[in-house]
């Protein structure tokens, strides 16, 4: 038989080297909410830090390059000559038309699902499908532009087409940012207008609407500094062409600003490739420009309106 | 009578709300609903000015009466109907737009284009909701950066500003401070003379201060109905006494 008093000590053994365990195991919980926070701090500054090396790396090269006469020329063979005069025009061509297309069938499409469609069959295949939509690679809207815009209603190689093709490109993007900001609206609002006697439309239009439109706004430009570095699907549909002209209506022919850095970027000579660089640093900037303007606006909107 | 529900029953898809209640309502008096959370009082109400339409599988059976006419009749206008009926909610609910516009709204939808007329109304309303003195001097400021209590005043001028006759009132006080709530109290001892107002509420003392009329709801069916004074003073039910003495609910 063990003596009592040798079943208590081992007890007390026990029970402390179970609290030795859990010490050692916080201790071990501890370092690993350590390590964490600086694996992710190491990712985000990776991530920075390769922009920033790239950006400083396009500046030292093509910095000189950029000047008054880079960015009122036309195209050249000669690369000191050349200039992306037609590019950039044509990028702002395409945007504003892409805007003009996109911005009404986007936000009637938003309202339709989110305000006027039933909760049914229909509504998920009709939601799904959008959300698949936004998923579709590039290169097929341009295949689809090339053969129902340019071929099919005949617009060519124009501004047109390739202002159609990036507008079905980015519909799935604009009507689910428009969702998403009708979403915002309280229903306690909606509810306010129809009680004095306004129409399902009065209420969208003159409530719902002007609540989230800044909401609306910030998605469709998100989603056209989207667009105005897309490539691959202008390159389908036949933008990469020679155009020594500025583009003076939309079934003109045209070149954007990606397709220009593409077309250098491919030459031997390695003059043009300074070019592209400097014809980069330009994109970014509009692209940064417009991500710029988005986060003000729903900076300004969160602050004026407070649910 | 100014309004009259007739055998009303009223279900959410397969689920009854409300069970065979019939109620009529003299002009010019308060109507106070009364009962515990979820007896069917705001639903009740909101037949009025027929909210419940906006959810879909809602469906009624029986007749609602405002001045004779049965306002579920196919020949009725929706929208002509709830400018005859003005709605308060509980969470006071401007609009995100300046004093002024919240109360020309409703002016507005209903096609009044006059700017005279339309700055008269808004004023005047803002007057019988015992707010202008308040904001007179800041109409075009946000209706945001008023306090809850003028926030709710102001949806209550915005609702009169449509020239309704009969005003529904959702838990109107249930979100502010008591002085707020006494200042809404007030003002529905003053709007009796021009309205016909019912009132849902879960304050007791509220219900018998401001109301001449009151009903008292339980799962869907109307318990009793009577003089405020009587069913305080003097319940005929039992249900009814042991609510208002603080028993259940």
């Amino acid at each position: 038989m063990i003596p009592e008093k040798s079943i208590k000590s081992m007890r007390r053994q026990k029970i402390l080297l179970a609290r030795l365990q859990t010490i050692t195991r916080t201790r071990y919980y501890k370092y690993q909410d350590i390590a964490f926070k600086y694996f992710g701090l190491f990712c985000t500054i990776l991530g920075i830090a390769i922009l920033v090396l790239f950006l400083a790396n396009l500046i030292y090269t093509a910095g000189a390059r950029l000047d008054w006469g880079f960015m009122t020329n036309l195209p050249s063979r000669k690369a000191a000559k050349a200039g992306i005069y037609t590019a950039w025009v044509g990028t702002l061509w395409i945007l504003s038309l892409t805007t003009l297309i996109a911005l009404p069938i986007g936000i009637g499409a938003g309202v339709y699902l989110e305000e006027y469609n039933k909760k049914g069959k229909l509504a998920n295949i009709l939601e799904i499908n959008i959300a698949n939509l936004a998923g579709v690679p590039s290169i097929v809207y341009g295949l689809l532009g090339l053969e129902l815009f340019a071929r099919f209603i005949g617009a060519g190689e124009s501004l047109l087409t390739g202002a159609l093709t990036l507008a079905l490109l980015i519909l799935p993007v604009i009507i689910v940012s428009t969702r998403e900001a009708l979403k915002t609206v309280p229903y306690t609002i909606r509810e306010a207008s129809y009680a004095l006697g306004a129409t399902k439309w009065q209420t969208i239009w003159n409530q719902v609407l002007p609540a989230s439109m800044a909401g609306i706004f910030t998605g469709m430009i998100l989603a056209l500094s989207r667009a105005v570095g897309e490539t691959a699907p202008l390159i389908v549909i036949g933008a990469l062409a020679f155009v020594p002209f500025v583009p003076s209506s939309v079934f003109d022919s045209f070149t954007v600003l990606p397709i220009q850095i593409f077309n250098w970027v491919s030459r031997p000579q390695k003059e043009f490739s300074v070019n592209a660089a400097a014809a980069i640093i330009v994109l970014l900037s509009i692209t940064f420009m417009m991500n710029g303007i988005a986060v003000y606006l729903r900076y300004r909107w969160q602050k004026k309106i407070k649910w | 009578m100014k309004i009259e529900a007739k055998n009303v029953n009223f279900f959410y898809g397969p689920d009854q709300v409300l069970r065979d209640i019939s109620m009529s309502i003299k002009k010019n008096t308060v109507t106070a609903l009364i009962g515990p959370s979820g007896c069917g009082k705001s639903t009740f109400l909101r037949l009025f000015n027929r909210m419940n339409d906006l959810i879909e599988t809602a469906k009624l059976e029986g007749e609602i009466l405002i001045d004779g006419v049965d306002i579920y009749n196919k020949n009725i206008n929706v929208n002509e109907l709830r400018k005859t009926i003005g709605m308060v909610f509980q969470k006071p609910n401007p609009f995100p737009k300046s004093i002024f516009e919240n109360v020309a709204y409703g002016m507005k939808v209903n096609g009044i284009t006059d700017k005279s007329i339309i700055e008269e109304s808004v004023e005047e309303s803002l007057k019988q909701a015992a707010l202008w003195e308040e904001v007179k001097d800041k109409l075009k400021k946000s209706a945001f950066a008023l306090s809850g209590g003028q926030q709710q005043r102001l949806c209550i001028a915005r609702a009169l500003a449509v020239k309704p006759s009969v005003l529904l009132m959702d838990e109107p006080a249930s979100a502010l401070d008591p002085i707020s709530s006494i200042k809404i109290e007030e003002l529905i001892y003053q709007l009796k003379a021009s309205y016909t107002i019912m009132i849902v509420t879960h304050n007791m003392q509220q219900a018998s201060r401001t109301s001449d009329k009151t009903a008292f709801f339980y799962m869907g069916e109307l318990v009793e109905f009577d003089d405020t004074r009587t069913l305080f003073t003097n319940p005929k039910k039992e249900r009814t006494q042991n609510y208002i003495t603080g028993r259940f609910g």
